[in-house]
This record gives C-alpha cells, structure tokens and sequence, in this order.
C-alpha cells in the first residue's frame, strides 16, 4: 500500500501525468489548451456513489471516496469572459452543480481524466456549441468534454489500474490520464484515396497472409476465387474492391455455412440448411406471410390495414469486446433492420446469456471481461438505446452458464408496424442514392469479418475500432424521416447501413443494377478516412434510400434535424463504380460480387449424446429444491433489471414483462397494441432459449425452443393458427464436423417444429464461431444456443395472464409429463448431470395448443402459465405469486417427475369451478392438479408426502426480497 | 364545438409525442405534434394548449431539457410567457418538465428548483400512485380526488429545491402532486413509492396561476383501461384521462 499522492510519482517517475490507452501506454503529445471547466455536483451525488459501490463491488475496497465530476476543454483562443458567459448560461445549475476553473489534484487524492478518443462523438460537446449559438456566444471553436474522477483511500498501483479499467474509463471510446488528460478536437491522420493490392500473382500461403493481415476472414478457396477473378481482369484489385469482397462474402454477410453444401462423415447429403428452412416456410404457405427470408425483416399480416415486420439480431462479439456498445448497437442495429422495411419499431426484446456472475477471478480467461461487468455493461447498453429512442423493451429473458464467459450472447429483437403493403422494394435506374442519419467515421471498420472470427487474449485489444457507441437520438429522428417518408410516397427503395456499412446496403439495393458513387459527398465525422474506410465504416444510425426526388425528403429531414447526403445514382450496367478525388477507386461486377463467392464444403459428424455423470437423482427436500429453483440465476426475477428499461413508451403495452397483482409475478409474453391500429387486436411477443439441452441434443433443444416460443404465446391468448416465428443461432465453429453436426441437427429441429405447428419462420440469423482459443490453443465453444421469437396475435379481450386470480378456482394440467429430466434446471441446481431423457417433442401439442386456444375464446381460461424451466413446480409457485394467492395441489407419480420435469408441450391453467367440465371437454388431455387457496401457501401433496411453502418464502428465493405491493 | 387546437413540442430526442397527443385527442384536443426546427410564435398562436413531451431532448447533453429550454426562449421568446398570461393550459411531462423549470416557467417566480439525478443513480421505469392536491390552483389536477396511477420512465426526476423555494410551493398550493403508497397513504420518500428521492415526495408542481404542470410520471401511458397494469384483474381505478380532460375543458371556456 502507498498512499495516493505516492502513487502517482511511482507510476511516472518524470511526471505527474501518464497518459494512455489500453493495451499500450500511447503518450498523448503537445500542450494541454488554456482553459478547461469542471462540473462538479452539489450535495449527494448517485453518480459518485454508484461509482464507490461498484467499486467496492469489484473488490476494490481500499478506496474510500469518489468524486465524479465532468471537464470542458475550450481551444485556447476562447477569452475568459466567453467562457464564463459559457459556464453560467449552458452549465451551471445552483441546485445541482457548481462550475469551476480547472485545478490540479491536492494532496492525498489521486485524479484521473478521461477524455473521447479521436472521431468518437462527443454528443455533450456538440450540445454546448448549438447553445453557445443559442444564447448569442457565436462559434465557440472545437469544444471537447471529459470526465474528473477524485479518488480517496488507499490505492496500490494494481487496484488503481483495475478500477480505471473496469469502471472510470472505456477502452474502446475514452483515453484517459492519471492526472490530467489531453483532449482531442477531432481530425485523424491522412490517406490517399485507395491503393492497389497486388493479388494475381500470389501464392496460396500469401493469399491467405493476405486474408489474415486485412482482417478479411475469407479461406483459401475464397482467395483463390477472388485472385483469378482479377486475373481474368487483367489487373489487381483495390483496397477498397478487396475490401467490399471480404466484407459481402463475409460469414455474418453471406451465411456460408447455411447456403453450404453439408456431408456427413457417413456419406448422407444434406439440404442447405438456409434453403431448409425457406422450404419448410413455403410448404406452410401461409396466406399473411408477406415477406420472408428476403428483406431485412420478415413482414406478416396484422389486421386489415397494417402489417407487422419482425427481426432478431445477434450482437454477440462486440458485447464481448465492449458490452455497453456492443449491446447498445445491437438494439440500434435491429431497430433498423425493421426501418428498413419501412415499419415504425413498437416492441424490442433482448435475450441475454452471460458467465456466471460469482466467476473466481482466477478462473477468468485471459483478455475476458469478467461476466458481472459483461452483463452490467450489456444491460445497461440495452437499456440506454431502447429508453431514449422511445421503443418499448418488453420481452426477453437472461440466461446464467459457464460456456458464455469468455463468449456472452446478446440477441436483440424487434418488432415494428407498417401499413400493408407499404413498403417499396424497388430501387429503378436514375434514382438517386441517399444516406441519412449519422455521419461516417473510423468506428466499426471491419465489424462483419470480425464477427466472423475467433475470439482469443488480444481479441479486446486488437478490435475495439469493431465496435461502435450508439447515438439513439439520430435514430429516432431516422425514425420519425422514415415514417413520414413512407406515407408521402418518397422512395422506391431502402435498406439500413448495417453490417458492411455502405458497401453492404449499397451493394444489396444495387444488387440488379449497378450504381455510380462519388465518396467524397459521403459525410464524415473527421478528415482523413481512406476511401475504403468511408465504403466499410459501420458507423451507426445510417439508412440508405433509393429517391427518384430528393428535395421532399430533404424537406423532411429538415423537419426533423436529420442530415441528408445524396452520394450518387443507380444505373442499369450492373457496375457499381466508385468515385473519390476524381478518381475511380472501385469498379465492380454485380454478378461476381454477390455470386462470385464459392460454395462451401462442409463436413458434420452425427451428433450423440453423452452419457449422465451419475446414475440416479436424489432430492431430500422437494420444498428445498423448488426455493432453489425459483433463485436459479437463470429463472430467477429479473425485475431489477426490467425496470431499468422503458416498456411504457408509446403506450401500447397491455402485458407488460412482469404483472399480476402486485405487479412483480412473470409473464409468459408481451402484448402490445401497435401504435395506429384500431386497438382491438394485439400483437404478442415471447421467446424461447435453454442454454442447457443444446449440448446434449441439439435437435430435441431445438424443438423444445420453438416450442416453447410458441407455447408462451398462446398461453397469452395467441391464436396459434397465426404465429410467425424467428430463429437466432448462436453456435461455435462451423468447420468443426461435431460442431457442424449439432447445427444440422438444430436447424431440422427448427424445420420439423414449423411443420407441426405450422408456424412459419419469417426471418432469422446465424451467428458462428462464438469460440474462445485459450493461451494454451483451447478451443472453447458456447453451448449450442438457439434463440426462437414467436409472434402471434390476439384479441384483447381474449388476453389471459399467468397470475392466479381467484381462490375457489380449479387448477388443471394441460399436457402430458413424462420423464425427461434431463439437462433440467432441477439437475443444474443439484450440480448434476443426472439421468433420463431429453424432453422430447410432443407429437399432440399442436393441436392441444389449438384446444386451449378454443376454450380460451370460449372464456373458459382465468390465468395460463407455461410449463418450461423448473417444470411444474416452478410454474405453479409463479402463478401464486404473481396473483398473490396459494394452491393445494396434488402430483401423481414420482413427484420429482411430476414436479420438474421439462417435458413439453404443457400449461397450468386456473379455471372457475363451475367451467371445469366445459373446459375438460373442449381441452382432452388435462387433469385436475388442485385448487387455488386465498391463503398464501403452496401446498404440493404426493407419493412423498405433503409439503409447503409460504408465497413470502418464494418470493424470497425468487426475488431475493420480499417486494412491497406495488400500484 | 369544434376541437381544441393543441400542439405538441418536440426536439430531437422527444419520445412520448405520439403517446400525449393521443391521451389529448382522447379528451376532445385538435392535436398537431411540431418538431423543434418548424416551432415560432405562430405555432402557440394558433394553439390553445401548449404541451413539452416527454423523451431525452438533445440526449440531455447538457442536463435534461436545458438545450431545448434554450432553443424553446429563442425560438418562442415572450409568447410563451404571453401563452401562460393568456390563461391558455401548459404541460410540461417527464422531459417537458425538466424542459419547463430550465426555461424559467416552473415554478415561476417562487423560486427556483431543479429536477436531478433519481436518488437511486439510475433509470427507472415503474406504475406508481399519485394524489393530486386539493388545495392546489393547478387546473389540469382541479377536483381529482381519486389516486392517480401512471407509470414513470426516467433517469432526472428527483424534485428539488431549496428550503425556502419548498416553504412557498407549500404554502401557493404549487405542489400539484406527490407520489403516494398503493394504499393512499403518505410516500414519506420511501423507494419505491417515491420512485426517485423527491423532496417532500413531489411528482408535479404548477406555476403560482395553476395554468403550468409540470410532472415527473407520464399521465398519457394511462388513459385506456388496457394500459391499466391489473386491467386483466379486473381492475379500473386510477386513470390519468381526467387530467387531459381537465387542460381540454379549460381551453375550450377560454
């Protein structure tokens, strides 16, 4: 231990300043400009005691006090009345903050500054000079802003290093100093427009070297294909050419492993697995299926006016690098993909899997954020995007397994509203090409082949440039452009500007013509980008249109202070011609670029099953095992997180996530009205995951996910003859036949669980190699995980919740159990790998599904839970405490069958007493389980005997409190 | 009668326009939502009731609805203060609140107060209980004697002020309502009644004429009984319509 002031002397011997960024200590040169303010709070400050907490949090116990405070840097031609006109009018408030000249530390504290990196967005900055204009103070010059934390107590040199790490600064947006920080005013480094890459004459190992040292993840085969593609040209590519190939025959671009051609090792042959699913959507041939598997986002019919556009993404390697930026641009990535097919965004779901969040620190692998800062990170990236862009987060769940710390997975959701019929898909020779939003910067090069790649120790260091930090604000207003847009009839075209940047959504909307672009009209955040950047460069909030007009849209984005660039025109030669200093920089065949890339090969092995670790399951304290259950960090109340996010916001929320009578018991979906529709009709909105069957059969994990999509829906009340689904694949390394195997296997889950229930896939996502290599050349895959979105519809009046209404009721199972426990979450809290079965798929659940649906409508249903995690038990103890009432039940059977069994393809329903018989005979395959009790007791009798437990204990275990009643 | 005309004022960053003029069209209000950019005199001219929506205007980059006040003084100047002379309603929600006291009109000249960062440090988003009070000018809460239920959605609602500021709000009846327990008993700052640390448990507070609200929690997210969070319970009690119903009514004897 030293003390503070020591510290800083020992760190840097010369001075009293050291400045860095992550990975390396770069020295900041040149002199710091003559005047900076400090922000500093009056009185308590959360920020500065959350700050301490979360320290404390992190084991970093010596420090005693934080004081948090914000910097203003001003050029140093600003005068000191300016800046003090600056300070009164546009910083100071008495109540909550004092704004003084900057000064250096004194002693026994230590200060460390943090400022944005070159070309990040400094959106405090920007709004300081529309103010300074506003108030009459003219152009104040470049502005930069910071952050000033003041640290009391004793520090050694290690803990310091982590706290600024973990806590004061981000790697991937911030520089920061011990002592005083140097800010930066914009501008970067210059380049020349493009460079030619010698690739013709290449041998085959400096193909690949070349594949390797531009980040472009392509394999021999694609090299080859790429080099005699120029050869037959008769010259070299350019950077950015070879760029734009990388990038559109990238794996998170093309899918090359689901349009791949698949043999397993025992010869048998096996359909593209894209073209899987597209067939089975087809054989299904569902009439309200507008739109499927070809745009950004999958469209179906709602009612008679609107349809809906549905799409869930993956954000799964930057929120490894960066989990608020990661997660905070997969919601914003996701909301445009459902811009994209002109629709107004109305719902977003985000289904979170992290490491354990207990993790010994020893245990982390190296370059791994630990799995409590991942999801602290994650969710509060998901939070901050959906809060301020004004789209309601409604459904999602967050998933706890050892086999996602060094890989978590971020999937994120979202649902939008259109009129039908109203989205214009074609772009014609002349129009214009238009980008609007956000403007182009360094950030986000190279993220689509990034994300196709392994991630290892340096992963963090070397791809911080992949991710991006949100701007949600320029997305609502792409939003509000794109909505009044639409309905004046102004585009024939549009895509968002995602994965691959311009290349990608240029190259897409021009696929059957061709295009002429001039880069230097793109917009740039900085001077300085290479032209290939500009062409790649995801930076976010960016949606390009194919306009025959420009100036009504101009007019619009006026309207709404969204920036407009019109960078060129499509043709119909089938080129896409790039321009940048009057130069070509890019010349390119349509056909080679989106049809040049070679079909994979691939080669999966049969997936098995291992064995169980022991050969029997042994439960002491049934009550015990529900207690723990209910706490399991995968089932347990994510209230604390839920309300951190908006789900109220465009007031068409009907269910929320958490409901019932004191507004904390689970609900199996989200049912939301769209915003314009008549609000008799509701859109309803529910997942299905389970990280742990993946790995013991990934076919059965499959067709439990898509079941339990579905069986959420309709236990809301969704009509399960008009349910469209999703699919998300998060899995490890394709070319890995095992690996392989499992996806194949998935992927006919998927097809098979479709056809049974005749729910078509509308949309859907793969994203591979989610593998970590360990120092010592490990390779460490996640779980097998698929993510199932269901969407259904239903009439609000027929609307049924999982939370138990009235005492006196009749509880009945709906559905058969049998004994299949395992991969359970029973097994997962007794840490074990226990014997049984898989729950295998129901061959009679679609049409029980229907039954229930029909006495549904008939009103026969008081409150429906599904039955998944934790089996029966699980649901019966949510129901009650969700409607804050007890139930007497009764089990057959061995009650650790009867109780937590993951079998599928049931419910527990509450019928009214008299409405048991009705309800019998319309729904065959239930059973009478019990009453519902106005004491607040679970009793559960069986073989075993009776046990009970009280709601309050519960909610204890599930909650961790006992939460008030809350209005 | 012909309808109420209303409008709308939103900056970039403005997220719950759609969600006001809805419950404002429910109470009779002609409702036209204006962007920032396309805001003048003429705009309040032809309005009869003048609302801030709720959402994060310029990402509140300079504390919450500061940059819009700013933007809202230059580009409304006096009218604004003429609009409230006029008797004519003004609503400030969530971030129209915040947008409101940086602009000087809440609470007026009482004092000063300012709305900070929620006492729990972060965003939250939950329904919670209001009672407007009785003793009150305000006329969007006049005769609501029923509790309120509303959900909120922010990350700077925590009403402050000074001593003396409070002493006058008091004592004007400019509180204009206070978050309470489910049960209609006193918050007295407790989590989560009082959502935020609110002094004295405030959740709204009018100008010293009654004309102005500005409130914390979004009355427009309860104006149907399906937005009500135990509607498939069965339950009615606690809808916000009253209060729209109230700016409307006012505006149309004006």
């Amino acid at each position: 231990m030293t003390d503070a002031h020591e510290l800083v002397r020992k760190i840097n011997p010369f001075h009293s300043t050291q400045t860095g960024s992550f990975g390396t200590f770069k020295a900041v040169m040149g002199v710091r400009p003559s005047t900076c303010l400090v922000i500093r709070a009056v009185g308590h400050d959360p920020r500065s005691a959350q700050l301490l907490a979360d320290a404390h949090a992190l084991g970093i116990s010596g420090l005693t006090a934080v004081t948090c405070t914000d910097l203003v840097f001003f050029d140093a031609d600003v005068d000191e009345r300016t800046v003090q006109l600056v300070s009164q009018r546009l910083l100071a408030d008495p109540l909550l903050n004092t704004v003084v000249p900057h000064t250096k530390g004194h002693a026994g504290v230590v200060v460390v500054e943090t400022t944005l990196l070159p070309g990040v967005t400094d959106a405090r900055a920007e709004a300081i000079t529309r103010g300074a204009r506003l108030v009459g103070l003219g152009d104040l010059g470049p502005i930069a802003t910071g952050r000033r934390f003041e640290l009391t107590g004793n520090l050694t040199e290690e803990s310091l290093q982590h706290l600024i790490q973990r806590l004061l600064a981000n790697p991937v947006i911030e520089r920061f100093a011990i002592g005083e920080v140097m800010p930066t005013f914009g501008a970067g480094d210059s380049t020349g427009p493009a460079e030619v890459i010698t690739v013709t004459t290449l041998s085959q190992h400096d193909l690949l070297a070349l594949s390797t040292e531009r980040g472009m993840a392509l394999d021999l085969t694609e090299m080859t294909a790429l080099a005699a593609h120029y050869r037959s040209l008769g010259r070299e590519p350019t950077d950015v050419e070879v760029e734009m190939i990388a990038q559109t025959w990238s794996e998170h671009c093309n899918h090359k492993t689901f349009r791949a051609n698949i043999t397993f090792d025992d010869g048998a042959t096996v359909v593209p697995l894209l073209r899987q699913l597209r067939a089975a959507t087809e054989s299904i041939n569902a009439p309200w299926v507008y739109s499927a598997f070809v745009d950004n986002a999958g469209i179906i019919g709602f009612d008679d006016h609107f349809d809906l556009a549905i799409k869930a993404e993956t954000h799964n390697h930057p929120s490894a690098v960066e989990p608020f930026g990661g997660s905070n641009t997969g919601v914003g990535g996701v909301v445009r993909d459902v811009l994209g097919v002109s629709a107004r965004p109305i719902a977003l779901t985000d289904i979170l899997c992290f490491g354990p969040t207990d993790l010994p620190v020893d245990e982390l692998p190296a370059g791994v954020l630990h799995p409590r800062v991942v999801r602290a990170g994650v969710i509060a990236g998901v939070a901050d995007y959906g809060n301020k862009l004004g789209v309601p987060t409604v459904s999602g769940a967050i998933v706890h397994d050892a086999g996602y710390t060094a890989n978590p997975l971020v999937f994120c959701g979202c649902v939008g509203v259109l009129p039908h019929g109203s989205n214009p898909t074609e772009p014609q020779p002349g129009d214009r090409i238009v980008v609007i939003g956000g403007r182009t910067g360094r950030d986000g090069i190279r993220g689509a082949t990034f994300s196709s790649m392994t991630m290892d120790a340096t992963t963090g260091d070397v791809a911080g440039a992949s991710v991006q930090i949100g701007d949600p604000i320029v997305e609502k207003g792409l939003i509000d452009v794109i909505v009044a847009a639409r309905d004046a009839g102004l585009y024939s075209a549009i895509t968002d500007c995602g994965a691959g940047g311009l290349s990608s959504s240029v190259g897409e909307l021009a696929s059957r013509l061709g295009a002429t672009i001039n880069l230097d009209l793109v917009p740039r955040k900085y001077a300085g980008l290479a032209s290939w950047e500009v062409w790649l460069s995801e930076a976010q909030e960016r949606m390009v249109l194919a306009v025959p007009h420009v100036a009504p849209l101009q007019a619009i984005c006026d309207r709404y202070e969204v920036e407009l660039a019109d960078i060129g025109s499509f043709s119909d030669d089938q080129l896409l011609v790039l321009r940048s200093g009057g130069q070509i920089v890019a010349e390119m065949g349509m056909g080679f670029l989106h049809d040049g890339c070679p079909t994979r090969h691939l080669t999966a092995s049969r997936p098995t099953t291992p064995p169980p670790s022991v050969p029997e399951r042994i439960v002491p304290d049934l009550g015990a095992a529900l207690r723990a259950l209910l706490a399991h960090p995968s089932l347990r109340s994510n209230q604390d997180v839920v309300s951190g996010y908006d789900h109220e916001v465009l007031g068409g929320t009907a269910v929320r996530p958490y409901g019932g009578a004191a507004g904390d018991g689970p609900c199996d979906a989200a049912v939301v009205i769209p915003h314009g529709t008549d609000g008799e009709t509701a859109m309803v909105l529910a997942c299905g995951v389970n990280a742990r069957f993946g790995t013991l059969d990934a076919y059965r994990m499959a067709r439990a996910c898509a079941d339990e999509a579905i069986r959420n829906v309709v236990a809301a009340g969704a009509d399960p003859d008009r349910i469209a689904l999703l699919d998300n694949f998060s899995w490890g390394d394709p070319r890995r036949p095992e690996t392989l195997g499992t996806l194949v296997a998935a992927v006919e889950g998927c097809v098979d669980a479709a056809l049974a229930h005749q729910a078509p896939f509308v949309s859907g996502k793969d994203s591979l190699n989610n593998e970590y290599l360990t120092s010592l050349g490990e390779r460490r895959s996640i779980p097998p995980t698929l993510v199932i979105t269901a969407v259904g519809r239903v009439r609000l009046d027929q609307v049924v919740t999982s939370d138990l209404k009235c005492a006196g009721n009749v509880v009945l199972l709906v559905g058969s159990t049998r004994n299949e426990l395992r991969g359970s979450h029973l097994d997962a809290v007794l840490g074990i790998d226990g014997p049984g079965e898989v729950p295998a798929p129901d061959p009679r659940a679609a049409s029980r599904y229907r039954d229930l649906h029909r006495a549904m409508s008939a009103g026969l249903v008081r409150s429906c839970h599904d039955l998944s995690e934790g089996g029966l038990a699980t649901a019966a103890a949510e129901m009650a405490m969700a409607g804050r009432l007890g139930l007497d039940l009764a089990v057959a059977g061995d009650p650790i069958v009867g109780l937590f069994s993951e079998s599928t393809g049931r419910f527990v329903v509450e019928v009214a007493a008299a409405d048991v018989e009705a309800f019998t005979a319309i729904v065959a395959e239930s059973s009478v389980l019990g009453t519902v009790l106005a004491e607040p007791i679970v009793r559960i009798a069986s073989d075993h005997g009776v046990f009970k437990e009280s709601i309050r204990d519960l909610l204890q275990a599930w909650a961790g409190h006992v939460p008030g009643v809350l209005p | 009668m012909s309808l109420v005309p209303a409008v709308v004022l939103a900056a970039p960053g403005t997220n719950r326009d759609i969600d006001v003029a809805h419950a404002l069209t429910l109470a009779g209000a002609s409702v036209t939502i204006m962007p920032l950019a396309e805001v003048s005199n003429r705009v309040l001219r032809e309005a009869r009731i003048a609302v801030v929506a709720g959402g994060f205007s310029f990402a509140d980059a300079l504390g919450s609805g500061r940059l819009f006040a700013l933007e809202l003084t230059k580009r409304l100047g006096d009218s604004l203060t003429t609009f409230v002379s006029d008797r004519r309603p003004v609503l400030g929600i969530c971030n129209g609140f915040q947008t409101l006291v940086r602009a000087g009109l809440l609470p007026g000249p009482t004092g000063m107060a300012a709305l900070g960062h929620n006492a729990q440090g972060r965003f939250e988003c939950r329904w919670v209980t209001l009672q407007a009070e009785l003793a009150s000018p305000c006329l969007w809460t006049s005769g609501i004697t029923d509790e309120l239920l509303c959900p909120i959605a922010h990350g700077e609602g925590r009403f402050h002020a000074d001593a003396e500021t409070l002493a006058r709000l008091e004592a004007n009846g400019q509180v204009a309502l206070r978050y309470r327990r489910p049960d209609g008993s006193a918050a007295d700052g407790a989590f989560p009644f009082n959502p935020n640390g609110s002094d004295g448990d405030i959740a709204g507070i009018c100008d010293p004429t009654g004309v102005v609200l500005g409130l914390m929690p979004h009355p427009e997210d309860h104006v149907l009984n399906r937005q009500h969070p135990r509607w498939t319970r069965g339950e009615k009690a606690g809808s916000c319509r009253t209060l729209f119903a109230n700016g409307v009514q006012h505006a149309k004897e004006l």
